[in-house]
This record gives C-alpha cells, structure tokens and sequence, in this order.
C-alpha cells in the first residue's frame, strides 16, 4: 500500500516492496487454492448444514485471496495464468478432500495458524493489518467450526473416532511448512514465527485431546517431510486441481466473463 | 362430533376464501396438509437437486468474481432446502422421511434439474431463464393459504430475484463478447428455453392436482397462465440479451396483448417426469451417494450430542445449525 517510489517494486502493479508482494501472493495462495477445494464440496456435504457452512467458509476465503491479489496485480491474471510452479500456497491447502474427517483436519490446522497470524497482523501497522483485522473475524468462525467438528468426530463414534485420527495423522507432515519464511525476506510485519508454532501447537494439541485424539508425532519439518508450497514446489494432485480451474479462462484468451 | 367437524371444516374454508392465513396449529383437512407436504418437499428436493448442475461449473468458473457469484448462488440453494425442509416439519414432515423419499424415488423435485450443463454459458442460461421461471411461478407463492410456506417464499424470492440478474448479467457479458462466447451463450439459451416453458407444468386440462390447489390458495395462477407471462417476460429480455429464442413460431399478437408461441414437446416433459431424461439417473445418484457417505458423520454428532448432552461444551447436535447465517 506504500505508493513512495523508493518501496516500489517495478514488478508489482499496486507498488508494494517485493517482500511484501511475495507474503500477500502466499497467503492469496492459501486462500484461493484452500476455498477451491471446499468448492469442490457443494453439494456433496454429509448434511445440508454442511453444505452452508463448507460454502461460507470458501466464500470468505475467496474474497480474501481477491482482496489479496489486488494488492499484488489483477486478480484473474494471478490466478488463472500462473503456472503450478509460481504458486506460493502451502501445500497443506492443496490436499484432495479426502472424507469429511481429512477435510475437517486440513480445515482445524489451517484456520487455526490463519487465526493466529491474523491476530497478529492485525494488531501492527503494516500494509495487511486492514485486511487482517476483517478477516480475523471470519477465521475465528472457521476455527470454531473446525474445532466442533473436531470434537464430534473424536468423541463421536468408534468410526468417526478412527477417521479423525488417521486424518490428522496423515496431514501432519504438512505443518510444519506453515512457520516457514514464506520468501527470501521476511514481508510478513515481522510476526516471530516460533512464537507462532508454540502458540499454534498448544492450541492444536488442546483441541486434539478434548476430542480424545492422539496428537500426532511425525516429523513436520526437515528436507525429507512435505513442504515447499512456499517455494512453488507443490504435491501431484495440485496440477490437476489447477488445470481444471485454469482450463475455461485460457481457453478464452483476453475474454471477458 | 360431525357438527363439530362440519363447524372446523366450515371455519377453515371461511379463512382460506378470505385470504386468511392457516398456520400449523390451525386445524386442516387431511388433504389440504398432504398436498403441502407434497408441493414443498418437491421445492425443497428441486432446491437440493438445482445444486449440482451448477456446482458443476464452481471449479471450473472462468474468473474470480464469477467464482464467488456462483459459490454464494449455490449455497442460497443449499439454504433455501433447509427453509423449506423446516416449513414442512410445521406439517409434522420431518426432513429426513422427506429425504428418504426423494432417495427412494417416490418424490419428484424439479425435471429441470435432469438437463446437463454442459458449457460455461449454461449457469447463466439456468439463472436467466430457470431462475426466471421459478420466480414466476413462486411470487405467487408469497400469499400462499399456509404460513409458513409463504414467508418462507418470501425469503426465496428476494435471492432467487438476484439469481436471476445475476444470469441475465452474466449471459449479456458471453452474449457481448467474443465470436465464441456469443456462440456458446446462443447454444445454452437454445438448449434451456424449451425445458423452461415446461417448469410451468402440464398444460391447464391436463394438471392433476391444479383445480383443488386453487380453492386452497396454495395455487393462485394456472400454470398456463405463468408460462405465458414468462414468455412475455422473456421476448424482450433476449432481444436486449442480442440472443433468440428457438421458436420459429414465437410472435407478438396484436389481438391478445400477449406472444404467440410454438408447441411444447409434452412427450419429452413425460419422459424426463418418468426417469428418462439425460440426468435423472446421475442426479439421484449423486444425492443418494452424499447421503451414504454422510452417515457416519451424522451419526458421530448425534453420538457426540447424546454423551455430552449434560454439559456446556457447545457441541449440541444442532451446533452445526447455527453456521446458516
């Protein structure tokens, strides 16, 4: 938002410092890439509560990806021309559905590090504090929807118990990426990122055991475990999630819609 | 009793003829509540079922800000089933007996539902001319005989009014646009204008449940008449749309104020009605397969709700409820 030549990186439309431009492309990213996925749930959701709140939570989503990319350049461009490579999302954000359990898992650990980042942007003088501060709101109810499910689904029945638990096993690995620098600099206000993984396990872990779920012990970071969304490494289904996104637009190039 | 019964029939009559609302401790007679229960759990399966057509294209939406449109449309429809499933439970109809039913096949939802949409330009077609449809037929529903029905529609038509210019919008953009997106926006209206005369219902000598829902005020126009004012309503929408209608024998008449237009393929309405249309098959499917897949997950929350029914964790069986805002 600093429009002083000095800050302006020729590269952006919206004459934002390139480390801040990286950090809103990210989170775009999640946003965007995380509210296409729960998309893909409208009208397939195990009620029809379901089907409101899964849509409401990528409705919100989506118009922060959009206030996000405006920052950064035109919004359809970003989304829609980029190749798999030069999105910066999280890898988390990309994992297929799966069932309801894998969806509510994806859901509990995202909301719960997008809350805290929020919160904490909100509260600086940065060029996302805006932003941040009306979607801290938004992504409180999603952690709060996230985190009932959580504890029906683990202390609900045998099945649902056992799904949860292979659910949030299986997405573990991805976390760890959420803490990492999301560029060369640091376009984030500063926001001490070990602070926030302590603060985002001890959360996570306090929802997991009210809900009578293991917390899981896999690693979360290190060259060999998942995560390098940040650097436009991405995981195998994720290209195919883009083509299907992406098709219609490039099909059509320089149209309307 | 029978003068008691003959006096509770005549007060029920004397409300409806003096467009005085039934509500659902008023007394009714046992035909007037099944042929409600049976027109609004049709509206709310059609609600249901209208999402997958156009959830089809939710991932594939050609920008940003036509992704959110469709996003928030859909889920409307989403909402607009629980309205509707929860003013039939006043008729003491829970949603999961009308649930069961739809999946069983022994009711109907809207045999719109059972077209493909096959391009991009079909989500603007089905809320120009689908959504215009419904709320052709639904305004009327606002001052329905039954309450709750009624205000609930009153609730409908507000989004289903943005529905539809929102596809009207979206269309005049495809149809202003390049060579192929004018294309595609003709195909879609061509494939959709005849099924959507025929969500008007049979033709007015032929519609079985017409005569009596009419002197209940459940029903207000003959369907013939709503589809004729649909198609009023249309002519000159398409001609600002720069699109036509597929009708060689649409034309104004001087003489009745009202368009002329061709004869409707009643044979292909019945085909659909009796499963035969392109998605009869894959639409129940999809719904029946949600149902299933779901079950665990319902039965998790009830099990949930039922252990920790004594403390205030916040976890009730209808937390999941409150998200509809």
């Amino acid at each position: 938002m600093n429009s002083t030549p000095t800050d302006t990186d020729p590269g952006t439309g919206a004459g934002l410092g390139a480390e801040t431009a990286t950090a809103a492309l990210a989170l775009a990213d999640d946003a965007l890439i995380l509210s296409h996925r729960l998309g893909e749930w409208a009208g397939h959701a195990p009620e029809l509560e379901e089907d409101v709140a899964l849509a409401n939570i990528a409705l919100d989503l989506l118009g922060q990806a959009r206030i996000l990319y405006t920052l950064v350049g035109d919004e359809d461009e970003l989304a829609y021309l980029r190749e798999e490579r030069a999105f910066r999302n999280l890898q988390l954000v990309e994992q297929p559905n799966g069932d309801f359990a894998h969806t509510i898992a994806r859901q509990l650990y995202f909301s719960t590090y997008q809350r805290l980042l929020y919160g904490r942007l909100a509260t600086g003088d940065g060029p996302f504090a805006a932003l941040a501060a009306k979607a801290v709101k938004e992504v409180d109810y999603h952690q709060d929807h996230a985190e009932q499910w959580t504890l029906r689904l683990g202390d609900g029945t045998a099945e649902s118990h056992e799904r949860m638990e292979r659910a949030c096993t299986a997405l573990w690995r991805f976390t760890g990426e959420m803490f990492q620098p999301v560029g060369d600099g640091d376009g984030l206000d500063g926001v001490d990122r070990q602070e926030l993984a302590e603060s985002w396990l001890s959360s996570v872990t306090a929802v997991l055991r009210r809900a009578t779920l293991t917390v899981p012990e896999g690693p979360r970071s290190g060259a060999w475990t998942a995560g390098a969304g940040r650097q436009g490494l991405h995981t195998e289904s994720f290209g195919r999630m883009l083509a299907e996104m992406q098709h219609l637009h490039r099909s059509h190039p320089g149209a309307s819609w | 009793m029978e003068t008691t019964a003959a006096a509770r029939e005549a007060a029920f009559d004397t409300a409806v003829a003096a467009d005085e609302r039934i509500e659902p401790r008023d007394w009714m007679p046992e035909a007037y509540r099944a042929s409600l229960v049976r027109q609004m759990a049709q509206h709310a399966h059609s609600e249901i079922i209208g999402m997958q057509p156009e959830a089809n294209w939710i991932t594939r939406a050609p920008s940003l800000r036509r992704k959110a449109i469709l996003m928030a449309k859909v889920q409307d429809e989403a909402g607009h089933g629980l309205y509707l499933y929860s003013a039939a439970e006043t008729l003491g109809t829970s949603r999961d007996e009308l649930l069961d039913k739809l999946h069983a096949g022994r009711q109907k939802y809207s045999s719109i539902f059972n077209y493909p949409t096959l391009t991009w330009a079909d989500v603007g077609a089905i809320g120009w001319l689908v959504d215009g449809a419904a709320i052709t037929n639904q305004v009327p529903l606002c001052r329905c005989s039954y309450g709750p029905y009624a205000r609930a529609m009153v609730r409908i038509c507000k989004e289903e009014s943005f529905h539809q210019r929102q596809g009207y919008e979206s269309l005049l953009a495809l149809s202003q646009g390049t060579p192929a997106q004018h294309e595609m926006a003709q195909d879609a209206v061509n494939r959709w204008w005849w099924p959507s005369l025929m969500m008007f219902g049979p033709p007015d000598d032929e519609s079985a449940h017409s005569a009596q829902s009419m002197i209940w005020k459940i029903k207000r126009h003959s369907n013939d008449e709503l589809r004729q004012r649909f198609v009023d309503i249309c002519v000159p929408q398409a001609e600002a749309l720069g699109l036509t209608l597929p009708d060689p024998d649409l034309k104004w008449n001087e003489e009745r104020g009202q368009h002329d237009f061709g004869a409707i393929d009643w044979n292909e309405f019945r085909e659909v009605l009796k499963g035969n249309g392109p998605c009869n098959e894959a639409r129940i499917s999809q719904r029946r397969r949600a149902h299933e897949e779901g079950a665990w997950v319902r039965e998790a929350a009830t099990a949930y709700a039922a252990k920790h029914s004594g403390d205030d964790s916040g976890g009730g069986s209808d937390a999941a409820g409150e998200v509809t805002a």
